[in-house]
């Protein structure tokens, strides 16, 4: 599904990524964790396009295509989607009325006809009752005003109506209290499917008791520096980042 | 036919409405004299009182100069470069319905997307269509004249309802008012008139499409539209113009007068020319617009939509003079390239517990310059008047200015007066979220520039907030990237 090789990438100017590869197949789920400031998000972003970010080296294939040669939209309506670590505010705009303007854009890319007020509605009602969310939601402007907690839920939301190929989920579980935690745990259960594949950023161990991951990662530095199973999420709950720079610095030496 | 070839690449290109028809026209000489005034007087057959108002406006235009206080630019206007009347030549003998009116004509309001004949009908709106200056054709009269509503061209009602237009004609803007209501005054060729009798509520949306077509000819329209005691009237104007490469001076008058506990609401939709993307040609759009609320519970709102002209000047006002007179002021104007636009409204409170609503919402992209000046004055006799104004400015990328100017006047401790303002830019941030939705930026652009117009949208007439919609979508375009 995502092979990232290489994979370097530079905002103003200055190294954030400093050679990433991660593979991802269809069916799994990948979890990456690691400090702040690590370039996580730096890499949500460059996998959704964003232009801020310039990749100087390294490539990223997408079910058999370079995905770094596709705009943001193209990239989403192939099955790309990004949840944000901070929703934008779009104020004025409805939330529904994105939501509808995506789904059509995304249904035209693929020929099939653009859907009407109706059935886009019936569509949406079943969703939003899977997420928990009261529909007077849907017709406020996009993000405004909302919770923190509203917020993240909102963008799974869009995911769950969107049902992307590759969803990449950063810090979709920070500011959620328990419930919450558990609703949005249960939409992302929801998408996991054979032909899906699922990348979540997170810093607790948490959210990985409820989404189980396939493979865990640790970014530090802008490198993956370590990788296991699920119960490495454990161990960095328990021990914290400090040994797995230390570790990860050690073997960068060793090799050299 | 080098002019049909003419036709064909005007209209390849980017401004839509941008091609103008090949009709015989019937001028006076340009420039501007007491000579001219007399024969435009002639020409029309109109009575004295009228031919001497207009000489009493031109006198005292001639002790006037052109006002400089707005944000605008504009290279000198030669007033007596203009050619003050132009009307089409198959007027002479009058067309008595719509298969009269020059093919030439009828097919070019077609391309305006104004097919007169079914879409007047369907949509069940009367047209007074103005073609440079003259008004052409008029529908539905007779059914408006069964409920004894007047709606015909200016010229018809100088010759036919000569008191009404005696007793109303500058009562609201005087001929002393402003340089180029002045201007008008004197010179006015032609425009709508129409009188809604006591207690009549008139049953279709009116409405106006105004094109200004022949070379060199300044358009002078003047409307006045009166609504008697009890009555109701909504009222459309929609313009577009051909394409063309020298600026053209536009001055408009429309004069509204409300009677006791009646309602007007005048709508506009402007797109007129507003030059290439350099700024070359367009429209100088220069309109007094005044309501006047004469008598006690009487509304008058006015809602626009300026998405056209190199340059607009132009501030609809309301004076509340009866007790609990609301004035309502909604207005969307776009800039995008070169164009500026310096609008908004006066609210004057005379009456007691008059209130008013301003709403605007300016959008600038380009090098667009968008100023709003709003004047909200409250007489000592306005006890317990209220205002509320809101100006909400919009900002594309960062060549393009927004200007806020609230003027504020109060002279009764009583009144209640709010004034609320914001600048928003539509961010990448926001854009990036849409695209990373599956959304093509232009798509997103529209979206949320419409998002911001809602409210304003929310107050015109359905076709027309359609229309306004897509306006903005087109207008916009090429605006970001
Ligand atoms: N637009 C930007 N301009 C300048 N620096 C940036 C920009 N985006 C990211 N950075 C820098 O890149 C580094 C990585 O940031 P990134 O947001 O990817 O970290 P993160 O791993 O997501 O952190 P967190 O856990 O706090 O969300 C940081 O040092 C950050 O300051
Ligand atoms: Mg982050």
């Amino acid at each position: 599904m995502l092979e990232i090789s290489k994979l370097h990438v530079s905002v103003d100017d200055k190294p954030i990524l400093r050679g990433i590869d991660l593979a991802i197949g269809a069916g799994e789920v990948h979890a990456i964790m690691g400090p702040n400031g690590s370039g996580k998000s730096t890499l949500a972003h460059v996998l959704a396009g964003h232009d801020h970010y310039t990749v100087t080296s390294g490539e990223v294939r997408y079910r058999g295509r370079d995905l770094l040669a596709l705009s943001p939209e193209e990239r989403a309506r192939e099955g790309i989607f990004l949840a944000f670590q901070y929703p934008v505010e779009i104020p004025g705009v409805a939330n529904i009325y994105l939501l509808k303007a995506a789904v059509n854009a995304q249904r035209k890319h693929r020929g099939e006809p653009e859907l009407d007020a109706v059935d886009f509605l019936a569509l949406v009602k079943d969703k939003l009752q899977l997420m928990g969310m009261s529909q007077d939601l849907l017709y406020r402007s996009v993000n405004e005003g909302f919770s923190g907690g509203e917020k993240k839920r909102n963008e799974i939301l869009q995911m769950v109506v969107l049902e992307p190929k590759l969803a990449i989920l950063d810090e979709t579980d920070s500011g959620l209290d328990i419930d919450a935690l558990k609703v949005v745990a249960g939409g992302i259960n929801a998408m996991r499917s054979p032909e899906r594949a699922i990348l979540l950023v997170t810093h607790y161990q948490r959210l990985l008791d409820y989404v189980v991951p396939d493979r865990v990662h640790v970014l530090a530095q802008g490198r993956i520096a370590l990788s296991g199973g699920r119960e490495l999420a454990q161990e960095l709950e328990m021990r914290g980042y400090g040994w797995v720079e230390a570790e990860a610095a050690n073997r960068r030496k060793g090799g050299a | 036919m080098s002019s049909t070839l003419k036709l064909d690449e005007l209209i390849s290109q980017d401004y839509k409405h941008g091609f103008y028809t090949e009709v015989e026209t019937d001028s006076v000489p340009r420039g501007l004299s007491e000579d001219v005034i007399r024969q435009i007087s002639a020409k029309k057959g109109e009575p004295d009182f009228m031919l001497e108002w207009r000489l009493a406006a031109y006198r005292h235009w001639l002790t006037m100069s052109e006002p400089h206080w707005a944000t605008v630019h504009h290279p000198p206007i030669d007033y007596q470069d203009i050619s003050y009347y132009a009307a089409p030549k198959s007027r002479k003998d009058g067309p008595q319905s719509l298969d009269d009116v020059d093919p030439e004509l009828r097919r070019t309001y077609e391309k305006l997307g104004v097919p007169l004949e079914e879409r007047a009908l369907l949509a069940g709106v009367a047209v007074d269509a103005v073609f440079d200056s003259v008004s052409v054709a008029t529908t539905f009269k007779e059914k408006l004249a069964g409920l004894g509503i007047v709606f015909c061209s200016f010229s018809e009602a100088v010759r036919e309802y000569p008191e009404l237009v005696r007793q109303y004609l500058g009562s609201v803007v005087p001929y002393t008012d402003n340089f180029f209501a002045s201007l008008n005054s004197a010179v006015f060729s032609d425009g709508s008139f129409c009188y809604i009798p006591p207690g009549v509520r008139c049953p279709m949306e009116l409405s106006t499409y105004f094109r200004i077509n022949a070379r060199n000819t300044g358009q002078f329209e003047r409307t006045l539209i009166i609504a008697d005691k009890g009555a109701y009237v909504s009222y459309l104007e929609g313009c577009t113009a051909p394409m063309r490469d020298e600026n053209q001076l536009h001055a408009a008058v429309v004069e509204l007068i409300a009677l006791e506990d009646a309602q007007i609401k005048y709508a506009t939709v402007q797109n007129w020319y507003p030059g290439d993307k350099e700024g070359r040609g367009g429209i100088y759009n220069f309109v007094t617009k005044r309501g006047d609320c004469r008598g006690d519970n009487s509304k008058i709102s006015w809602t626009q939509v300026e998405t056209g002209s190199a340059i607009t000047w132009k501030y609809p006002s309301v004076i509340l003079q009866g007790d609990n007179a609301v004035g309502e002021f909604y207005s969307v104007a776009l800039t995008n390239h070169y164009q500026q636009a310096d609008t908004g409204t006066k609210m004057v409170h005379l009456g007691k517990n008059t209130r008013s609503t301003i709403l605007s919402k300016g959008i600038s992209a380009g090098h667009g310059q968008n100023a709003y000046r709003g004047l909200v004055k409250v007489a000592k006799s306005a006890v317990g008047a209220r205002n509320y104004s809101q100006c909400d400015s919009l900002l594309l990328g960062d060549r393009c200015g927004a200007h806020t100017f609230p003027y504020i006047e109060v002279k009764n401790p009583t009144a209640r007066v709010e004034h609320e303002a914001s600048t928003s830019r539509i961010g990448e941030d926001q854009l990036f979220y849409c695209q990373s939705r599956g959304i093509a930026p232009e798509d997103a652009v529209s979206m949320i520039v419409n998002g911001f117009c809602k409210e304003v949208f929310k107050e015109l007439p359905m076709e027309f907030a359609v229309e306004a919609q897509k306006l903005l979508g087109v207008s916009l375009e090429g605006s970001i990237g």
